[in-house]
């Protein structure tokens, strides 16, 4: 499974997700989407919008879109004041306290046609409609499969929403309790997440090997379309699927995989700073085997 | 011999040097570490995840699991490791300081776990776990509504004092000790936990609690600058 299929996959989603009514809070950044992009070939609309954004004001390498520059960001904590509420409205993560706009969450603040949103660094996964991401199995019932997404919810396979057929009585010939899946969100009901393999790019990932980071850290793993994970690719010789959900599988051989997630490992660490593609690029290039 | 001066040379207003730092535990999804003077707690939050055992969960709303524990070595006489009378005390008040503040309802029937360590205790061990707390929360992204802080005020003889230590928490003459441990909102100065271990005028209460919020206005301002990537110690900055 490359990434170009994961991105084919993610072109649907946009569509999808433009209609969904769950994403009223990301209308905005949908519509920004629109706005500037040249090409739409590339990953989710939220994905794509951070990336852009957090690179903007450090890194050379995002030359269109000068619409969407949202002006200057700051980190704030719960309780911060962040402007007074006489010009601005709250948006995500922030409320108004006695004529404030105070934030409630961790994160960078940004004013975007006078909504002032937080948008956060850290914290769990949360799955929405649309999602495309990596779990473990962790227990088969008769019906299904139960998946470990990350996050607050355990999620849910149906035997139903696979594409071929499986006997009912050997559910575990498909993929049995440890096995890696790429699947896609169906649907987030109070307390429950269904999944999904009937899309293009979906499906059990054989073998290789299975890391966490934090979701939020996931744009930039990717890059700009894609320019990350496939100069990791290229110079690792390895596969590698990034799950929304922050899971990484990769596969290839053991030095390349090692390698590969040496490179995970400095973009989680480095997310925040400059010029992170050249860093990473170098970091490749002088890597040494057995070098931490 | 009334209480005058402090044993340590501070302010009667003055708090222990502070040490705050955010990330300490790379494993949790937020973690931090306080410090005042000599006592030293670290904290870990794990979550919103799924909870077990299941009988715990609440339809409408995630909880909050507190989990308060002394090193062993963490005293000069050895602190049994494990749930104790005073541990589990600890943890509840810690879980009821905090879940004011936080934003449970977002995802029902989870949990968020937050552990807190005391390396080194030397009164104010609470304040300084709930600190702690407080900062790893905010850090694991977790939605608060404002940042709480917490302080120990103590009246040692007829003393106000701010940020005492174990020192003067055995101060006996005179009036002797009093301990009151503060948690106040970040915004609103509310107070989401009090406790009172001695006895206290009515009026002196009232002073202990704007000696609370001062240090507590103080102690928001390090949480803060913690939070955004400084890592504060102020034992060193005495030095130089």
């Amino acid at each position: 499974m490359t990434e170009e299929k994961q991105e084919e996959a993610n072109e649907l989603d946009q569509e999808k997700t433009e209609n969904s009514i769950e994403e009223n809070s990301k209308e905005t950044q949908s519509n920004e989407i629109t706005e500037d992009k040249s090409d739409n070939s590339n990953a989710e609309p939220q994905e794509n919008k951070e990336t852009e954004s957090l690179s903007e004001p450090t890194n050379n390498e995002s030359t269109h879109s000068e619409s969407s520059i949202p002006k200057e960001r700051k980190l704030v904590i719960p309780g911060e004041i962040i402007v007074s509420a006489e010009d601005n409205l709250p948006g995500d993560f922030t409320r108004n306290q006695d004529g404030n706009i105070v934030a409630t969450r961790y994160g960078l603040a940004e004013t975007y046609n006078r909504v002032v949103r937080v948008i956060p660094i850290s914290g769990v996964f949360e799955p929405r409609r649309g999602n495309t991401i990596v779990g473990r199995v962790e227990d088969i019932n008769f019906s299904g499969w139960s998946i470990n997404i990350g996050g607050p919810y355990n999620a849910f396979l149906p035997l139903v929403e696979c594409p071929r057929f499986i006997n009912r009585n050997n559910i575990e010939d498909f993929a049995t309790v440890g096995d890696v899946l790429a699947m896609k969100i169906l649907g987030v009901k109070r307390g429950s997440v269904d999944l999904t393999l009937k899309s293009r790019g979906l499906g059990k990932l054989e073998g290789g090997r299975l890391i966490k980071i934090n979701p939020h850290k996931v744009p930039r793993v990717i890059g700009k379309e894609g320019s990350m994970i496939n100069l990791i690719k290229e110079n690792t010789g390895t596969e590698i699927m990034v799950g929304q959900n922050g899971f990484i599988w990769l596969t290839g051989e053991l030095a390349g995989e090692i390698k590969a997630e040496a490179a995970i490992d400095l973009i989680s660490q480095e997310s925040t700073s400059s010029g992170l593609t050249e860093k990473v690029e170098e970091f490749l290039k002088n890597y040494k085997d057995g070098e931490k | 011999m009334p209480y005058e001066k402090r044993a340590d040379g501070r302010e009667m207003n003055e708090l222990r040097p502070i040490q705050a730092k955010v990330g300490v535990v790379p494993n949790a999804d937020g973690s931090a570490l306080f410090g005042a003077g000599k006592t030293i707690a670290i904290a870990a939050v794990y979550g919103p995840k799924p909870l077990h055992p299941a009988h715990m969960k609440k339809a409408d709303t995630g909880i909050i699991r507190c989990e308060y524990n002394m090193l062993p070595f963490s005293v000069t006489e050895r602190a049994r490791p494990g749930p104790s009378r005073r541990s589990k005390e600890i943890s509840m008040i810690t879980e009821n300081a905090l879940a004011g503040v936080i934003d449970l309802k977002r995802f029902p029937g989870t949990v968020i776990d937050v552990q807190i360590m005391i390396v080194q205790a030397d009164a104010g061990t609470r304040c300084a776990g709930i600190n702690a707390a407080a900062m790893a929360l905010a850090h694991a992204g977790i939605v608060m509504k404002e940042m709480i802080s917490s302080v120990a005020i103590g009246k040692i003889d007829d003393k106000i004092a701010t940020d005492i230590t174990k020192e003067e928490e055995d101060y006996h003459d005179g009036e002797g000790p009093t301990d009151i441990p503060f948690t106040i909102t970040s915004n609103s100065k509310e107070i989401t936990h009090l406790q009172l271990d001695g006895y206290i005028q009515t009026h002196r209460f009232k002073e202990s609690i704007e000696a609370a919020k001062i240090a507590c206005e103080k102690l928001n301002e390090i949480q803060i600058r913690a939070l955004k990537g400084e890592e504060i110690d102020e034992n060193k900055e005495k030095e130089k």
